[in-house]
């Protein structure tokens, strides 16, 4: 039965984004600790791990999103490993962050200039206070801006979960046309959703870096 | 005692041998200017110095450490030898004031309020005593390179090297920071700088070397050795310098 899109549905695709956001969420967090063991593993002056890096993330960035989705959300079961929508869904997002989070990470760390490094050490500092104190914060400076571009790629990725039938801001549209018939109306709700999320974060992203400007 | 000897080092990248036996001992309140065409490797000799390249033969003692031997703790041999470079390389996120504090905090372990202190004597110094709260990319070239002097002498070292230290700098900085070099030659710096000033070298230095290919080719009083240089290599790497 085919009914009006009402109110009510707004504020159903708004409960949806939560999982939109959750997913985002818990892809950047995980995605982003395991990105820089990534970007540590490509710098580290130990070519085994360098190669296993590269591998990873050749991998991970040389193949879709989707496939990825799909490799974790009907291969796992198929291994023994029973697998929720959601559980796919934050492994195979979180893979997906780190790969792009370590490589964003380890280009910031390395376009520290050697002469930083070399400074450092004209100074007597150690290894780990050139890395911590002189490194870092500059790599940080440097990264803000796509590493929140990044983001904003991935909360615009999560999209593609409702493939697998989780239950976010794209497959609750999905759900909402079908009953009421009005797909225009129900895309463009959703998105005006993902709109505000994306531009709250790059917003986001322009405060942090104006602040650390200031701080230098 | 000689506060640095080096005795026959020998430096090589690779097949390419840059330092071939290299002899020098420098006394305590020595200004060595160190002078030669590019590629001659001065910078290098002075890199070697601190430990910033190993060397592959010879021995280097500095200060009574022993550079060269294995497992030499270089970074205290670092935080007594001074070094500038020519890019400046103060650290862009740390203010001035910061910039000297850092060091001070993590190698000497100085109080906070008493590396406050010590930055703000060190930039009066350099006559830049009011940049304190400035960050580096406000400063002219000159100014930089002045708070880098400054963030070496706050560490008190025994030693200073400086690589060509005015050369990325606009003509009218130059002599800035060449007055700050001779106020630390009046206090009895020790100093090895590679410069090609011929006459701060000539009028600031008390000893003159002179590298070519990789080798000491001449090694005097400044002066006399720029006066009357005993070499071809010498006179002719003059002739181009000062024509
Ligand atoms: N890290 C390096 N790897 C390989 N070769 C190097 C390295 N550093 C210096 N060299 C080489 O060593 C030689 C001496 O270099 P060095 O920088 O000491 O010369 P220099 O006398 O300081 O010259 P300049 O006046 O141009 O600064 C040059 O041939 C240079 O190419
Ligand atoms: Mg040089």
């Amino acid at each position: 039965m085919i009914r009006e899109f009402a109110s009510a549905d707004v504020f159903y695709l708004l409960l949806a984004a939560r999982w939109t956001i959750g997913l985002a969420l818990v892809a950047a967090i995980g995605g982003g600790l395991l990105g820089l063991l990534i970007a540590l593993a490509r710098i580290l002056p130990f070519a085994p791990l360098n190669w296993l890096a590269i591998g990873y993330i050749n991998i991970i960035q040389g193949t879709p999103l989707l496939g990825q989705l799909f490799v974790f959300f009907f291969g796992l079961p198929l291994l023994g490993f029973p697998v929720g929508a959601w559980t796919a869904a934050a492994i195979s997002l979180s893979l997906y962050a780190s790969a792009f989070l370590g490589e964003i990470w380890r280009g910031a760390l390395q376009s520290v200039a050697k002469r930083q490094w070399e400074a450092g050490a004209a100074l007597g500092l150690t290894y780990r206070q050139r890395f911590t104190h002189v490194v870092i914060p500059q790599a940080v400076r440097i990264s803000i801006a796509p590493t929140v571009g990044f983001l904003v790629q991935l909360v615009k990725n999560t999209s593609l979960t409702a493939l697998i039938g989780f239950v976010e801001l794209t497959r609750a549209s999905q759900i909402i046309t079908a009953a009421t018939f009005a797909p225009l109306t129900v895309y463009l709700t959703a998105a005006a959703i993902y709109f505000v999320i994306c531009f709250t974060l790059s917003q986001l992203s322009r405060v942090l870096e104006r602040r650390l400007h200031g701080a230098r | 005692m000689a506060l640095v000897r080096m005795e026959g080092v020998v430096k090589r990248f690779g097949a390419l041998e840059v330092l071939k036996s290299i002899d020098l001992s420098v006394e305590p309140g020595e200004i060595v200017a160190v002078i030669g065409r590019s590629g001659s490797g001065k910078s290098t000799m002075l890199r070697c110095v601190n430990g910033l390249e190993p060397v592959q033969e010879g021995l280097i003692e500095v200060a009574g450490i022993n550079v060269t031997a294995p497992g030499a703790d270089l970074n205290a041999l670092r935080a007594r030898v001074g070094m500038v470079f020519q890019s400046f390389n103060l650290f862009p996120h740390l203010n001035v004031e910061r910039n000297i504090m850092l060091a001070l905090k993590l190698v000497r372990k100085t109080p906070k309020a008493e590396a406050q202190d010590i930055a703000v004597r060190m930039l009066e110094k350099v006559g830049l005593g009011d940049k304190r709260l400035a960050y580096p990319d406000e400063l002219s070239g000159g100014q930089q390179q002045r708070v880098a002097i400054a963030r070496s002498l706050a560490m008190e070292p025994t030693l200073m090297l400086f690589d060509e230290i005015t050369s990325a700098l606009d003509p009218e900085l130059v002599g800035d920071v060449l007055r700050v070099l001779e106020g630390l030659a009046g206090e009895g710096m020790t100093m090895m700088l590679v410069t090609h000033e011929m006459s701060f070298a000539r009028n600031v230095a008390d000893r003159l070397v002179f590298m070519h290919e990789g080798r000491i080719h001449e090694d005097g009083p400044a002066r006399e050795t720029l006066t009357d240089p005993q070499t071809a290599e010498l006179q002719s790497f003059l002739n181009a310098v000062l024509h």
